[in-house]
Parts: C-alpha cells; sequence; structure tokens
C-alpha cells in the first residue's frame, strides 16, 4: 500500500472520528488543525488506526507521532 | 475486524450496513423532530464500531443534545458516571446503546477521583445534576492496586471487606440522596498473577483481592438493591484484551478501551432498561432449522435432526434446552411458523428428542401469513408490546422483513451455526434481568429446585449410592419409523460396545419391524442430568426350537459403568419370553476394537459354550429366568 492509499484510507477515519467529511489531510496535519482533536480522540485515534489495519502500536512509536505524516509512516512501515 | 463467531467485543448480533455513510450524512443534514429521532433510533441498532459510535453520538448531541424529543415514550434518563480514572471514551458509547433502546441519556461525569467529594457535598454538580441513574466505574488499580501481597489471609479479607463496606456506604448515601439507580462495576481482573493458576495462595495479591472483592460484592449487592455490572464475567469470556489496553492505561488512564465501549455501553443500557422495565419480555421462536434441522413439512418427523447422536442435532437440542431455561426463569415462549398447524405441531407431540414441548407456549402461530403479521397476533395474544418481543429466526429473509415492517422488535443477526444460537441470544441481552420474583420462576421451578436439593443432600460415597442419586431410567421401544434412522446409524458407527459389529442397512432394519419372530430394541437412558438420547440397540431372532440369538447388541460408551447393560437384559429377558423363547444365545465376534465388551456375557450370568482357543466367535446361553432387579435404574416402556 502506497502513502497515498494510506492517506486516503487515514482520511475516512479521520472523517468518521471527528464526524467531518470536509476534512482533508497532509502529512503535516497536527492536532491544533482539526476541531476536536483532543487527548481523549487522539487515544481513539490511535486504536481506530491499530483496528483498520490489523496492527499494534508500542509506547514509544506513540510518543514519536507530531502528526499525519509520522501516523502515516508508521502505519507504512507496520504493514510492509 | 473480528468474526461473528469468534470472541470479539463487537455487538455482532446487531445486523450489518452498507450505507452508513450515505444514512449518517443524511441525518446530519435533518432537523429536530421525530424523524431524525427515529433515524437516529434505527442506525444505533446496526452493527457500528467505537469510531462511528461517535459520529453517530455528534450528531444525537446536536439535535437532541439539549433535551429527549417531545412524546418520548421512555423515561429520560440522567446518568451520572462516577469514576476513578478516564471513562471520557465511553459517553459516545453509553448515550448511543440508550438510543438503541429508544432511551434519551444525558450524562454527567465529574473530574475523575471527585466523586466521594461530589457525593458528600449538596453544592456540588452532582447534586445539581439530579441523577436518576449512578454508575460506578471505578477501576482496579483505585480500588485494589495499593494492597501488599504479602499480607496475610485475615489481613487479605479484612481488606476486602472494609473496601465493599466503604462501597456500601457509598450507594446507600447515593440512594438517600437520589433515589436514583444504583450500578456497581466489578473490578477488571487487570492485574497479572504472582504466584499463578493458585493465585488464591497468595491473598494479598492484587489479582486475588480483585477476585475475592468481585465474590464479596456478588454476595452484598442484592440486599442493597444496587445492579452489577459484570465486566469481570465479561473479560472472561472475551478475553482481558478485548477490554484493557495496558499501553491505554499507562498512556491516557483508560481501563477500558475504546473498542470495548459499545458493549460497554450496551451492557449499562441493559441495566437502565430493565430498571424501567423496558427488557424482552417474550422469545418468539421459528420452528424449521431454528430449532430443528430441516422442514418438519417436506422431511416428516423421521427426517428433521434433533436431539443427541447427531452433532447438529445436538445443537439444535441446546438451543431448546437454553429456551427452556428462559421460560423457566419467566420468559414468555411463542412460536412462530410458517407451516400447516398440525405439521408445525407434531416433533413437540411426537418426537422423542424434542426439549420443548407444546405446554411451554404461550403462543403458538403456524400458518402462511407474513410473520409481520403472526408477530403482531402474538403481541395481541401475549398482551404485550411489539417492543417486548424477541424473534428468532435461521432465515434472513424473515429477520430482514420484521425489521423493515415492525422496527421495534428485536430481531438478532442469528449465526448460521445452530450451535451459536444460545450464545448469541445471551450476549445480545435482551431479557437482562437485575432480580428474580417468585411469579418468574414458577411454581414448577421451585419445586424441582427443592428436589435437586434433596437429591444432592444424599452422600454419593459407594458406586451405587451415586447411581442411585442419577435417577437413571431406561425407556425401551421396539423399533420404528421415527427412530429407524438413528437406530441404523448406530448399527453402522457403533465400534467398541458392540459384540457381533453386524452392520445393516435401513431396509434390514425394516424387516425386523415387520418379522413376527424378531424383535428390535431402542433403549432411551435419562438422568437427572437430562437425556442421553437412544443409547442401546438390540436385535433378537427366535427359531423354531426356543432359542433367542441375541443377533445384535451395542451401546453408547457414554452409559458404561452404570449397570445399565443389567437393566437392559431385564427387557431382553421380557421380551424373548414373550416371543417364546426358553434360551438366550449371546455370541461375542472379537474385532480389533471390541475387547472391551469381551466379557460382556459372563458379567451378565451367561454360561459359555465349549469353544476351540483362538475363535473369533465365541457363544453363551442363559435361561430366560427373571433377572434380579437389583440395579439403581427404572424401566419404563414408551
Amino acid at each position: 500500500m502506497d502513502d497515498q492509499a494510506i492517506m486516503a484510507e487515514l482520511t475516512d477515519i479521520f472523517r468518521d472520528l471527528f464526524g467531518d467529511d470536509s476534512i482533508v489531510l497532509a502529512p503535516e496535519t497536527m492536532a491544533d488543525d482539526v476541531e476536536g482533536w483532543d487527548s481523549i480522540k487522539h487515544i481513539s485515534l490511535i486504536v481506530a488506526v491499530e483496528d483498520h489495519w490489523n496492527i499494534k502500536m508500542k509506547t514509544s512509536e506513540i510518543d514519536t507521532l507530531k502528526n499525519v505524516g509520522d501516523l502515516q509512516r508508521v502505519v507504512a512501515a507496520k504493514i510492509g | 475486524m473480528t468474526s461473528p463467531s469468534g470472541p470479539s467485543a463487537n455487538l455482532y448480533w446487531l445486523p450489518s450496513i452498507d450505507d452508513w455513510s450515505v444514512r449518517i450524512a443524511e441525518i446530519e443534514r435533518s432537523e429536530v423532530g421525530e424523524a431524525a429521532w427515529n433515524a437516529l433510533v434505527a442506525l444505533a441498532g446496526v452493527k457500528l464500531d467505537f469510531v462511528r459510535v461517535g459520529r453517530l453520538d455528534k450528531a444525537l448531541m446536536r439535535l437532541f443534545g439539549d433535551g429527549p424529543p417531545v412524546n418520548l415514550a421512555t423515561r429520560p434518563i440522567r446518568l451520572a458516571v462516577l469514576a476513578s480514572s478516564t471513562t471520557a471514551q465511553l459517553a459516545s458509547a453509553l448515550r448511543v446503546a440508550g438510543l438503541r433502546r429508544g432511551l434519551w441519556i444525558t450524562l454527567y461525569e465529574p473530574d475523575y477521583g471527585q466523586y466521594r467529594q461530589e457525593l458528600a457535598n449538596p453544592a456540588s454538580g452532582l447534586y445539581g445534576f439530579a441523577p436518576t441513574a449512578i454508575l460506578f466505574a471505578l477501576d482496579a488499580g483505585h480500588l485494589v492496586g495499593d494492597v501488599d501481597p504479602a499480607l496475610n489471609p485475615e489481613s487479605a479479607e479484612a481488606v476486602v471487606h472494609q473496601r465493599c463496606d466503604l462501597l456500601q456506604s457509598l450507594w446507600r448515601s447515593a440512594r438517600a440522596a437520589f433515589g436514583a439507580q444504583i450500578i456497581q462495576q466489578t473490578v477488571l481482573p487487570v492485574f497479572p498473577p504472582l504466584l499463578g493458576s493458585n493465585e488464591q495462595n497468595l491473598p494479598g495479591s492484587r489479582a486475588a483481592i480483585a477476585a475475592e472483592m468481585n465474590a464479596r460484592l456478588r454476595a452484598i449487592v442484592g440486599a442493597e438493591g444496587v445492579g452489577l455490572l459484570a465486566i469481570d464475567a465479561w473479560a472472561t469470556q472475551l478475553g482481558l484484551d478485548a477490554w484493557h489496553d495496558p499501553v491505554l492505561w499507562h498512556r491516557a488512564k483508560q481501563e477500558i478501551t475504546p473498542r470495548a465501549a459499545p458493549l460497554y455501553g450496551d451492557l449499562v443500557a441493559r441495566l437502565l432498561a430493565a430498571g424501567q422495565g423496558r427488557a424482552s419480555k417474550a422469545l418468539v421462536l421459528d420452528l424449521d432449522n431454528t430449532l430443528w434441522g430441516g422442514v418438519i413439512g417436506d422431511d416428516g418427523l423421521q427426517g428433521i435432526v434433533v436431539g443427541q447422536g447427531d452433532p447438529l442435532g445436538e445443537a439444535f437440542a441446546a438451543f431448546q434446552t437454553y429456551a427452556a431455561g428462559l421460560e423457566r426463569r419467566g420468559i414468555l415462549l411463542a412460536a412462530c411458523s410458517k407451516n400447516d398447524e398440525s405439521n408445525a405441531l407434531s416433533p413437540f407431540e411426537h418426537h422423542p428428542d424434542m426439549v420443548l414441548r407444546r405446554s411451554r407456549f404461550s403462543a403458538f402461530v403456524a400458518n402462511w401469513d407474513d410473520k409481520a403479521s403472526n408477530l403482531k397476533e402474538i403481541a395481541r395474544q401475549l398482551n404485550i408490546g411489539l417492543d417486548s418481543l424477541v424473534f428468532v429466526d435461521d432465515n434472513p429473509f424473515e429477520r430482514n422483513l420484521v425489521r423493515r415492517e415492525l422496527p421495534m422488535v428485536s430481531v438478532p443477526e442469528l449465526p448460521e451455526d445452530p450451535a451459536l444460537f444460545a450464545r448469541c441470544l445471551a450476549d445480545a441481552g435482551y431479557f437482562e434481568g437485575l432480580t428474580i420474583t417468585a411469579e418468574d420462576r414458577g411454581r414448577t421451578a421451585l419445586y424441582e429446585t427443592n428436589r435437586e436439593r434433596e437429591a444432592s443432600r444424599t452422600k454419593a460415597t459407594d458406586l451405587n449410592g451415586y447411581l442411585a442419586s442419577l435417577e437413571m431410567a431406561l425407556s425401551w421401544r421396539t423399533f420404528d419409523r421415527v427412530g429407524l434412522a438413528r437406530t441404523v446409524q448406530l448399527i453402522n458407527k457403533t465400534n467398541q460396545f458392540n459384540l457381533t459389529t453386524r452392520r445393516y442397512t435401513e431396509d434390514e432394519v425394516a424387516a425386523v419391524m415387520t418379522d413376527p419372530s424378531a424383535f428390535g430394541l431402542q433403549f432411551r437412558l435419562t438422568d437427572r442430568f437430562g437425556d442421553n438420547g437412544i443409547i442401546a440397540v438390540i436385535i433378537g431372532r427366535v427359531d423354531g426350537a426356543g432359542l433367542c440369538f441375541l443377533d445384535t447388541w451395542l451401546m453408547s460408551c457414554r452409559v458404561l459403568g452404570r449397570r445399565v447393560e443389567e437393566a437392559t437384559l431385564a427387557v431382553v429377558v421380557e421380551q424373548a419370553i414373550a416371543h417364546g423363547a426358553t434360551e438366550l444365545v449371546g455370541c461375542f465376534r472379537r474385532t480389533a476394537q471390541n475387547g472391551m465388551v469381551a466379557d460382556h456375557y459372563d458379567r451378565l450370568g451367561f454360561t459359555p459354550l465349549p469353544g476351540q482357543p483362538g475363535d473369533t466367535e465365541r457363544l453363551y446361553r442363559r435361561d430366560v429366568a427373571e433377572t434380579a432387579h437389583d440395579f439403581p435404574i427404572t424401566i419404563r416402556s414408551e
């Protein structure tokens, strides 16, 4: 799965998670850019991503997530 | 994500949809009103993961966040969640689970860890909120995390009591202040054991204390009128991983993972609905391929599959047993079948392996009308609302028709395998109950419970005493059409407890039924644990000289060591006499697998006839004298 495909599926997850079909993601999108992206939603996002790709993120990996691009890279590395 | 048959925290009994995006978008555009509420309820009734539950809740909050729809049929619920760690990830699922049952829920979640102050202070937000229900959602670390594993047993027990006493005082003050329904979450068993399987031997370990606290809570909530939210039992059923992710606990103090939120919410909403008397009251059952395998109208009594000896038949019988259990605790049963009524009734009246009988059903509707009309008729006959009905049907067409015509009827998405029917119905929790009254249980149930207690008081110190306590009954019939398939099956597959291992076709077995000089016997054994099904088959052939040759004697190994052979012999002797025989001739034909019955006839008092060493066949004889009737088994002719 290439970066673009991952980003497209991430976008679907974000739209359901934040209840907003107008969300458009870019690698540099951060929590401040999405309304409702608080610490609770951040955990939900991680679990939703884990479920979607059937992967498990380590505590240390979650620590490195600063923006959507980081998330995309962690997913890409895990699904090979 | 996960399969419906495997352990999972998803609500697999709810139907799936493929037009989620369209339907949620429609709701997100809609205006407040009855139509919007109905659309929300409908979408809450389909299988959604926690992300979509969150989105549905966002729409719900936009439309009905400030108040319930006008003319709501249910009482609005003001639920306070008193927690010791993060529960915000559960809020959406709680509201949506209420929505699924037509309940409007507004939540109050004080900062976590503040619950004691909130309860103690009449100026607190909790008092301002005036809850109608209070959920104590205290995490395991908060309740028992600080206990010293080296505590001696007395101190450990004191810790358990003291902490449960504290909870008890909280329930009492909550009830006194608000008159609210109280729900106490059990302790989630999150602590890894320090000893292992025998953790109880380290009574101070957090795992052991958590288990003891749960036992103690179960002992005391009844008298307090408090309902338990048994997430510990669900963690046992689904595995702790379905509920708890240590990564999320350490990162965000979420004891319960968001992916379990839909189930958590549903479990709470069941209790809230039960508290309003809104749990389902009647189980409406389809018949063909729901209570038995096959179609009674096509396959006939002999053709349908139910009962012991066949894996599918056992699965259907087990589902009937589950339904019978629900009936005994007060759930009404109804049948709803597309059939001629006489066909639909015949298994209940004539099939020996049916667990459910007609008398268990409070309504029995079998005709060719559509099922939605028949469900209305059933609700009318039972004098309950359609929203109190749970309709169980293996046929997706009928399920979808009823969902469309009568959205207020609960229709579980039944797994395809009947082995999973009972579990599905239990998991869905339609009949959630907080307590049981004597009327629920009914007089017969009480009577039987007392009888069981009497029986268990009798000490089973020796084998005969134990066998006697089983209350075994051996019923027998000559071969007949209903049992033919099972008889043929046993004759052709029994290898171990089989004296002659003669295999016969269905026609050959049927020939025994019409042969005046032969008799074929089938035996069923029941005991206090239930029906073992057909467990023995015997064919005797009587010649002109009065010799009765025991052509076939086979038994199911599951009744070994219960003296069933002796009881069986008593019946054989009686039948041999009835056919004019004066002597029995038994035969043991050795095979690679039947060594276990090499001395069968010796043990039954037969005399071996002289033979040659190395013979593969050995004959035995015995007078048809009455046998000593000293075995602990009642014999009945069916």
